[in-house]
């Protein structure tokens, strides 16, 4: 049985009160940073836990806290990316509509370390009543003293509020986010100038995702060495896992990193194998934007090994045998999926949410769309499958934000991993088209 | 699309949550309540946001009414023509079609007589939309009817069940800000 750090009491009744929450050791890590240590030193904790960005990045929160600019005078802002969109994703969901306390604790105890007054939760639009309980939750933190003026007597002040977008998959997009934020359309700013130095209102701010928010309170508590020695080499800490598709039990796990992924779908403690006693075909192991990995690959690594949990053994070999850990969103596909199919349904989904801002971007995933869509549909030809590659890779790079690879890279690793299965898309078109028809390297159509 | 006779105008209630919002920005910053209100207005005006609606939105911020157009527009959240009372959303994104999305659309359209991306069906209880991914695929598939998630519409019987909920709702159900008691997280004002 793994450690929990953010999940211990996530099944205790009326955890998302104050009361309780507080009655289970909540706020302890505000009481400790403000009474007790100076924001770098904060800031110093958190470097020293290894945290890595949990939005699905993976770039260092110590470091990226570093990089804050702090001229004289000028308000700067922490901003918290709950705009949970990634398709296979939804842990920060959960985390919050039950755990909204354990989010504006980790608010607090960031903002202070960031030395923020004003700091807002950005949650995606679909999620209003998440945003009640939010609010309902930030109120009784006032009330507390948590929030406010002179927090705990020390003179540090901090107004929180939560701020709802609209439904667009792009504001996940840290930039695009901002420009949400300020009330505009959501499309990516170019970088530089890096929001820690324009960011929100052309202020420094440190955007950061709810997870990775919610690991600063125990940090704090337990201290960074603390926290750097759970998991594996620099995948430090515990991590949100949001298993989901053909398994016997799909849903949000808490675990160290450096579990085998093995474990993870087949053991009862987690996904419980794949469901309806059928064989596992691929798994897209961090969210739909990560290169899918057929199941040999995704159980061993390019060097024969186990594959853990973590950012490097989840990416190990590449993109050509690896894949990433992402966001955690776990997508389990079982024997009886199309992979045309589903690539064409993702591919549909990165076209309908292209903010159409670049042209590679904005023309390049209708593009692969229609061409996934003939294949699908029993009108390809071969020449599309070269096509496909050729389309994903004339937009990767060459985009201002990274939807332009989300949307790349999972139609080139499909086309690398089952291009036979493309093939007879081609070959048996007609009955590739019939509805459930699914490819078996037996020719056998179940 | 439909123009309605009298200028549109929001109710106490929701100026008053509307007035709670703005203080949320800083005052020069008015424009970042545009989500927010629009998510209001919605709510107010019959669950989608007319011309006129808009323009009443880009008076209350004190921005321009181009302003408001080209971010309604982007947001697919907005609804930019008249709706059913009850709007399915229904989550089309990969791993809620490995869990049959696909046929809960098509189902949903025979029971409603609705089409998605169509009007409403013709009691004018439902409109039938299809979203990308909800953020909730663990619990595939999902319908979003406005504040509320249906999950695991993957049996007959759960999808009556909602259906029947959705149609027994003789009177809206109340906004958050109608609610008496709703608490205020501004503390500096």
């Amino acid at each position: 049985m793994g450690r929990k750090l953010l999940t211990e009491h996530i099944n205790v009744e009326g955890i998302e009160t104050f009361e309780v929450y507080r009655k289970h050791g909540g706020y302890r890590s505000v009481e400790k940073a403000i009474k007790t240590m100076t924001p770098d030193e904060v800031v110093e904790e958190v470097k020293k836990s290894g945290l890595r960005g949990r939005g699905g990045a993976g770039f260092p929160t110590g470091m990226k806290w570093s990089f804050l600019a702090k001229p004289e005078g000028v308000p700067r802002y922490l901003v918290c990316n709950a705009d949970e969109s990634e398709p296979g994703t939804f842990k920060d969901r959960q985390l919050m509509s039950k755990l909204p306390h354990l989010l504006i604790e980790g608010m607090i105890t960031s903002s202070y370390a960031l030395g923020a007054n004003t700091s807002y939760i950005y949650i995606r639009g679909e999620l209003l009543y998440v945003l009640r309980i939010l609010e309902k939750a930030i109120a009784e933190a006032y009330a507390a003293g948590f929030l406010g003026k002179n927090i705990l007597g020390s003179g540090y002040d901090l107004d929180l509020f939560v701020h709802p977008g609209g439904g667009a998959y792009i504001c996940g997009e840290e930039t695009a986010l901002l420009e949400s934020l300020e009330g505009k359309r959501g499309n990516p700013r170019n970088k530089p100038p890096f929001p820690a130095v324009q960011g929100l209102y052309a202020r420094p701010t440190v955007v950061n995702n709810v997870e990775s928010i919610a690991a600063v309170p125990v940090i704090v508590n337990d201290g960074g060495d603390e926290y750097a020695k759970i998991g594996v080499g620099r995948s430090t800490g515990t991590k949100l896992f949001s298993a989901c598709g053909h398994l016997n039990k799909p849903g949000i796990y808490e675990i160290e990193l450096g579990l085998p992924v093995e474990e993870f779908i087949y053991s009862d403690e987690y996904c419980g194998g794949i469901w309806k006693g059928r064989e596992l075909k691929a798994v897209v192991a961090g969210g739909s934007s990560v290169p899918i990995l057929p199941k040999e690959l995704i159980l061993k690594t390019a060097a024969g090994e186990n594959r853990l949990m973590t950012y490097e053994s989840l990416s190990d070999g590449g993109f050509v045998t690896g894949t990433m850990l992402g966001s955690g969103g776990f997508i389990a596909m079982d024997e009886t999926t199309c992979i045309v199919r589903n690539t064409w349904n993702f591919s549909r989904f990165y076209h309908h949410e292209s903010c159409g801002q670049c042209s590679p971007c904005r023309e390049g995933t209708g593009w692969m769309e229609k061409v996934l869509h003939r294949l699908e549909h029993g009108h390809g030809h071969m020449e599309d499958i070269d096509l496909l590659v050729s389309v994903a890779k004339q937009i990767e790079g060459n985009t201002i934000c990274p939807l332009g690879e989300a949307a790349a890279w999972p139609v080139a690793a499909a086309v690398r991993h089952f291009r036979h299965e493309f093939e007879w898309h081609v070959t048996h078109a007609k009955e590739a088209a019939q509805p459930g028809a699914v490819y078996r390297p037996s020719g056998v159509l179940v | 699309m439909e123009s309605t006779a009298t200028k549109p105008q929001f109710s106490e209630a929701a100026k008053a949550e509307i007035a709670r919002i703005c203080k949320q920005y800083p005052e020069e910053r008015r424009k970042s309540a545009m989500l927010p209100v629009l998510h209001i207005a919605q709510a107010e005006f019959g669950g989608w946001v007319s011309p006129e609606v808009q323009d009443l939105v880009a008076e209350v911020l004190g921005v321009a009414p181009i302003e408001v157009y080209e971010v309604s527009s982007f947001y697919t959240m907005f609804n930019l023509k008249p709706v059913g009372k009850h709007v399915l959303e229904i989550c089309r994104t990969g791993p809620c079609m490995l869990r049959g999305s696909d046929e809960l659309t098509q189902h949903l359209e025979r029971i409603t007589g609705a089409k998605v991306g169509g009007p409403a069906s013709e009691d004018g209880l439902f409109t039938l939309k299809e979203v990308e991914c909800l953020a909730a695929c663990g619990f595939a598939p999902v319908v979003q009817v406005r504040e509320k998630y249906y999950e695991q519409l993957d049996t007959q019987e759960s999808v009556d069940a909602m259906l029947s909920e959705l149609r027994n709702q003789v009177h809206r159900p109340a906004l958050p800000w109608e609610e008496t008691g709703l608490p205020n997280a501004v503390a500096n004002n």
